[in-house]
């Protein structure tokens, strides 16, 4: 049998690339992706809303792919190549997404901003060029509840035109 | 809140994953992308002693061309059907759905076969399955065993799948080349469980009058259910559309739920019928106009 097990009461060992470095710590299985990345590994721009897959806050790139982090356990993505918002910035200067945030105004209170922000980087790889359409779709997946969204979809909007021209 | 605690296994077989059900049956619960076992499991409406995660057994992945069937094993991802060739040119009714099911954030983990294995009363993929006349296979210790869509959905997050079971793979019949397929769904916001949906699948004959008719309710009934369209086979497709949406909502016994009323239902069927069957037939018009 190869079948792994790890028994209820006891923390396994996770090992997980976060942001580019090796990090690890330990969970018990039912311990949620999203707790264990702040918890263990002090990624506080991971954010917990709704915990059950709606709200979108807790976002985060697992191998590159945007998925929620509250609907999964840590010892399921053992092994995985993990991005937060913390990652994002490149050597403490705002990328393009980020600076088009800021520029239009695309957050008040912020607690939704690190979900849309890690969505968004794995949406804009696959339509370079998304319509408005294509962005308020993707947005769906995320609740804001301060800025009525428009702002959101202008930065969006604005970040694949500048990430396009390479700024 | 938190789910309870669990024991995990991972298996990286079928068949240790059926051994383990052998002997965890009700207690087990089987976990493949976790899209709507994971919201669950935190909201603790499941509490399973032992949490069998399937979601890296290499060999559920693959999207397989048969000669009359494309198999999709349960681990296929949502999000990489929605890119797959195969699935735009075979199963485009399934294709035309998968934008509808959740967001684009739960179609990266979410998988075929595990919104077939929970079913979902609202859900996209077991109503596709339902019209196109799919199979599913279940695989246990005991037996390896097909159901027709149909039959499998039985209820409200309830099938025919025995505790020892579990769903290994999917059949699709292809679509003909010349059907027309078209799916639509109203929510309250896009990506949130359908208060209604509805699939179609047609073909004309050569004199335009209807040779093939599916036509499937999602969100409507306590699971998703085909709709009897027999009697307007042999007529022609124009002006069937209102007599057709009058015959899916006498056929219906809506649910009465918090959000919506049964009399809502009844008349977002109609709307969605007429949509679908139009929708249909003008993609059947189309291609006939193209080749031409």
């Amino acid at each position: 049998m190869t079948t792994l097990h790890h028994p209820a009461s006891e923390r396994a060992m996770i090992e997980l690339t976060v942001n580019g470095q090796r990090r690890s710590g330990q969970a018990e299985p039912r311990m949620l992706l999203c707790d264990f990345l702040r918890h263990e590994l002090q990624a506080f721009g991971v954010h917990v809303g709704c915990e059950h897959g709606v709200c979108g806050a807790c976002t985060v790139l697992i191998n590159g792919r945007a998925m929620r982090s509250c609907t999964q356990s840590a010892v399921q993505v053992d092994g995985a190549d993990i991005v937060t918002v913390e990652g994002l910035a490149d050597a403490g200067t705002m990328n393009a997404l980020q600076r088009a945030f800021a520029k239009e105004h695309a957050l008040q209170c912020g607690f939704c901003t690190p979900g849309i922000l890690c969505s968004v980087t794995h949406f804009l790889r696959e339509p370079p060029s998304p319509t408005e359409a294509q962005v308020r779709d993707m947005l769906s997946g995320h609740i804001c509840r301060c800025t009525g969204y428009a702002s959101i979809v202008t930065a969006i909007l604005q970040a694949a035109t500048d990430i396009k021209k390479g700024s | 809140m938190k789910p309870v605690a669990f024991d995990y296994h991972r298996p990286e077989t079928v068949s240790e994953v059926v051994a383990l059900l052998s002997e965890l049956r009700e207690d087990a619960a089987v976990l493949a992308g976790g899209m709507t076992l994971g919201p669950m499991l935190n909201l603790r409406m499941v509490r399973p002693r032992a949490v069998i995660d399937i979601s890296r057994i290499q060999v559920l992945k693959a999207i397989s061309p048969k000669s009359n069937i494309v198999v999709t094993g349960a681990g296929v991802v949502q999000c990489d059907a929605l890119q797959s060739n195969v699935i735009a040119r075979e199963l485009p009714l399934l294709a035309m759905a998968l934008p509808w099911v959740g967001h684009f954030q739960t179609r990266n983990r979410g998988t075929l076969g595990g919104s077939v294995a929970h079913a979902d009363p609202s859900a996209e993929i077991p109503l596709c399955f339902v019209v196109c006349g799919g199979s599913v296979v279940l695989q246990s210790r005991r037996r390896e065993r097909r159901i027709p869509a149909q039959e499998f959905f039985q209820g409200a997050l309830t099938t025919q799948r025995q505790p020892d079971e579990i769903v290994t793979a999917l059949e699709w019949p292809r679509t003909p080349p010349d059907a027309g397929c078209a799916f639509s769904e109203i929510a309250q916001r896009h990506g949130d469980f359908a208060i209604a949906a509805a699939a179609c699948c047609l073909r004309l004959a050569l004199d335009g009058r209807l040779e093939n008719l599916s036509l499937g309710l999602g969100g409507v009934e306590n699971r998703p259910v085909a709709i009897d369209a027999k009697s307007f086979l042999g007529q022609s497709a124009d002006g069937v559309a209102v007599a057709l949406a009058e015959h899916a909502a006498a056929s219906v016994t809506p649910m009465d739920d918090h959000s919506a009323s049964a009399d809502y239902r009844i008349a977002l069927t109609k709307v969605l019928v007429e949509r679908v069957f139009n929708e249909a037939l003008a993609k059947v018009r189309q291609r006939g106009n193209r080749l031409q």
